[in-house]
């Protein structure tokens, strides 16, 4: 027989050590994949660790990588901190990036400091309308935002598409469907001379930070935890449950919105279909890889980023499919749920005891 | 052409009904799940996977019913995966599922990517062909409906009949309503609230996945990546407006079907004026209608998304 007793108090070791077990469960398990597809398993795995820590060029990519993952992961964390399942991130990042080069590709112009915060604040609003709609039909009609999210995801990239065979297509483009380039004064200005990683990174850490303190210091923060924890309790003491999930959709649209205008007016420069490879939907994996805390979510956006340059860099290197980081990603959530599961119990094994 | 003379042709009925079989595979695969309490969330990448995994094993020489099977059993295998992390386990369904569907996904995808290393136009099989019954083609109007549909739309319709028999009439499909809303009373009549919905969701799951083998096995006859396209998703509204009812499903995945059809031929005769992405956005904005408008009254399984433990009182 096996039996599970709750753990009343998980020790420190396990609560941080479940995260990076699972991560290292994965990155094991896709040894699997890499022999059945006949690629040498040690060099694999080099390639994977140079490619995205290999000189200052691969960390610079990884980094750049990492930057929207921030952002869609703590878009990620805040709402399931208040159990708002908002899959939607993929959307209101593209609604965000839309927002930034509807406003940040020449129809108003100005000096830097002001032509960049416009732009993000755009794209931040953007994102969280997407989300407030799905959020009041969930809290006024109890229709499910899982679904509503998902597919408006589809919604807004169809959207897209028609915005940039219309209104916002760059006549310069030969045909392309593409928006005309962000202007100079709206870029995200790189970090390093002749580097990829932008400002976009510095905005996303400022978000983790300040979200992580809002989350513990502010009245809100603590309304959005006891919304979470039990809603129930949460109206019974007085907390007005609608305003408490609506303040979270801004905040989680809003930092899913960010990524997209990170994405346009940072590492891209212009908008197109293919801006996003799935930041949305990696972004839950982020989040839960960093038990939904938000200066975790720093450290699993970078794991998670390094995978993704990794295997990139392998897969150019000895032709194995890139699609093998989608799999170490999708594994490691299943690795850190089940790791979620033994921070909360104890298995035991028993013997059955004979009657009599 | 006017709209009504579009609605009454068979030909547009044959069209709705080819766009509704994977909607119905995939509607009664997750009505199954949810009616013993675990929302599926998996079913996107369980269409993509019986998508791969029955295309693969035609290419491969096992015959379009093996094809079939193969991806059954594929469903089952992400299906077990499902039901292992939420139901003995209790484990966030949504998280649970959202991690089954990444997974079955990029399987799917690297498999496809590594049996086939660099195709530029993905090779094809040949697919199930239009059946022609005896007597059901020689009906008026419904017989030329039928005609054109494949052995595959028919299991779909079969399998409509299947479930709801197994679900209303069988002490096995009282269990598994039974552990849907209270599986308290299941464990007091000695029955395994663990053994049934795991079982169920195993089974819905292979459903699932024959709604992502029709595509690549009937309705098309290649794999391509992003071929679903949120059809699992649909499935999801779907099952809601369809209140957890095998025959309300057929006639909800027929109704989105037949607006469907309705929208490619609008398309062809007012497209000029439209952008195309305004009709392509239609099934998932008819999904979202179709949620708010039974929202009020939706009767959900009243232990969905509840985990229920062994020796809980």
């Amino acid at each position: 027989m096996i039996r599970f007793e709750p753990r009343t108090n998980p020790s420190a070791i396990m609560v941080y050590g479940i995260p990076v077990m699972a991560a290292i469960i994965a990155i094991l398990l896709a040894a699997i994949p890499l022999a059945l597809a006949g690629a040498p398993i040690i060099k694999a795995y080099g390639l994977m660790i140079s490619g995205a820590f290999g000189s200052m060029f691969s960390i610079s990519e990884m980094l750049t990588r990492a930057t929207p993952l921030i952002l869609t992961g703590l878009a990620a964390a805040i709402a399931f901190r208040a159990k708002l399942w908002n899959i939607g991130a993929e959307g209101q990042l593209y609604m965000g990036s839309m927002a930034a080069v509807a406003i940040g590709s020449g129809v108003i112009d100005g000096p830097s400091y002001i032509m960049i915060p416009v732009v993000l604040i755009a794209g931040a609003v953007a994102g969280a309308v997407m989300l407030i709609g799905p959020t009041l039909l969930k809290t006024r009609l109890g229709v499910d935002e899982v679904v509503t999210t998902l597919l408006l995801n589809f919604i807004v990239i169809l959207f897209v598409q028609m915005m940039l065979e219309g209104v916002l297509k760059d006549p310069m483009s030969m045909g392309w469907p593409q928006s005309e380039p962000v202007i100079d004064s709206a870029v995200l200005p790189p970090l390093i001379e002749r580097m990829r990683v932008h400002l976009g990174l510095v905005i996303a850490l400022t978000c983790a930070v300040a979200l992580a303190i809002f989350v513990k210091r502010t009245v809100w923060g603590f309304e959005i935890r006891a919304v979470g924890e039990n809603a129930a309790a949460a109206r019974f003491s007085g907390i007005s449950v609608t305003k408490t999930m609506v303040l979270v959709a801004m905040l989680s649209g809003g930092l899913a919105g960010l990524a997209g205008v990170s994405e346009v007016a940072g590492t891209r420069g212009y908008l197109a279909t293919d801006l996003s490879p799935g930041y949305g939907y990696a972004g839950i994996v982020v989040a839960m890889l960093a038990r939904l805390s938000p200066v975790g979510v720093i450290i699993s956006a970078v794991f998670v980023a390094s995978v993704f340059v990794g295997a990139d860099s392998m897969s150019r290197a000895i032709g194995v499919s890139s699609y093998l980081a989608d799999l170490i990603v999708a594994m490691s959530l299943l690795c850190v749920l089940i790791g979620g599961f033994l921070t909360r119990f104890k298995v035991r094994f028993e013997h059955q005891k004979s009657a009599g | 052409m006017e709209i009504i003379d579009i609605l009454l042709t068979a030909n547009f009925w044959a069209a709705a009904l080819r766009i509704a079989t994977p909607l119905i595979f995939g509607v009664l695969g997750a009505l199954i799940c949810e009616r013993a309490g675990v929302l599926n969330l998996g079913i996107e990448g369980i269409f993509t996977a019986g998508a791969m995994a029955g295309w693969m094993a035609v290419w491969l020489g096992a015959g379009l019913w093996g094809g079939v099977l193969f991806a059954a059993l594929a469903g089952s295998f992400f299906g077990l995966i499902h039901a292992i992390l939420t139901v003995p386990l209790g484990l966030s369904q949504h998280v649970s599922g959202i991690g089954v569907t990444l997974l079955a996904t990029s399987l799917s995808y690297f498999t496809y990517r590594t049996a086939l290393p660099d195709v530029s136009s993905p090779p094809r099989i040949i697919p199930f062909q239009p059946l022609d019954i005896p007597i059901l083609s020689d009906l008026p109007f419904i017989g030329p409906a039928l005609l054109s549909q494949t052995a595959l739309t028919m299991l779909a319709l079969v399998m409509v009949f299947v479930t709801g028999w197994v679900l209303y009439r069988t002490p096995l499909g009282l269990a598994i309503r039974a552990v849907g809303d209270n599986p308290s009373s299941v464990e007091a009549q000695g029955l395994s609230v663990y053994a049934l919905r795991i079982g169920a969701v195993v089974a819905g799951s292979s459903l699932m996945a024959l709604g992502g083998a029709f595509l690549t096995m009937s309705a098309f006859d290649a794999f391509f990546f992003g071929m679903i396209n949120g059809r699992g998703w649909v499935c999801i509204a779907l099952t809601v407006f369809a209140s957890w009812r095998p025959g309300k499903a057929l006639l909800g995945a027929l109704l989105f079907g037949a607006f469907d059809a309705f929208q490619v031929r609008l398309q062809t005769e007012v497209g000029a004026f439209l952008p195309s992405q305004v009709f392509l956005m239609m099934p998932y904005l008819l999904s979202i209608a179709a949620l708010i408008i039974v929202a009020r009254k939706a009767d959900y399984p009243k232990a969905l998304l509840v985990p229920w433990f062994k020796g809980q009182r």
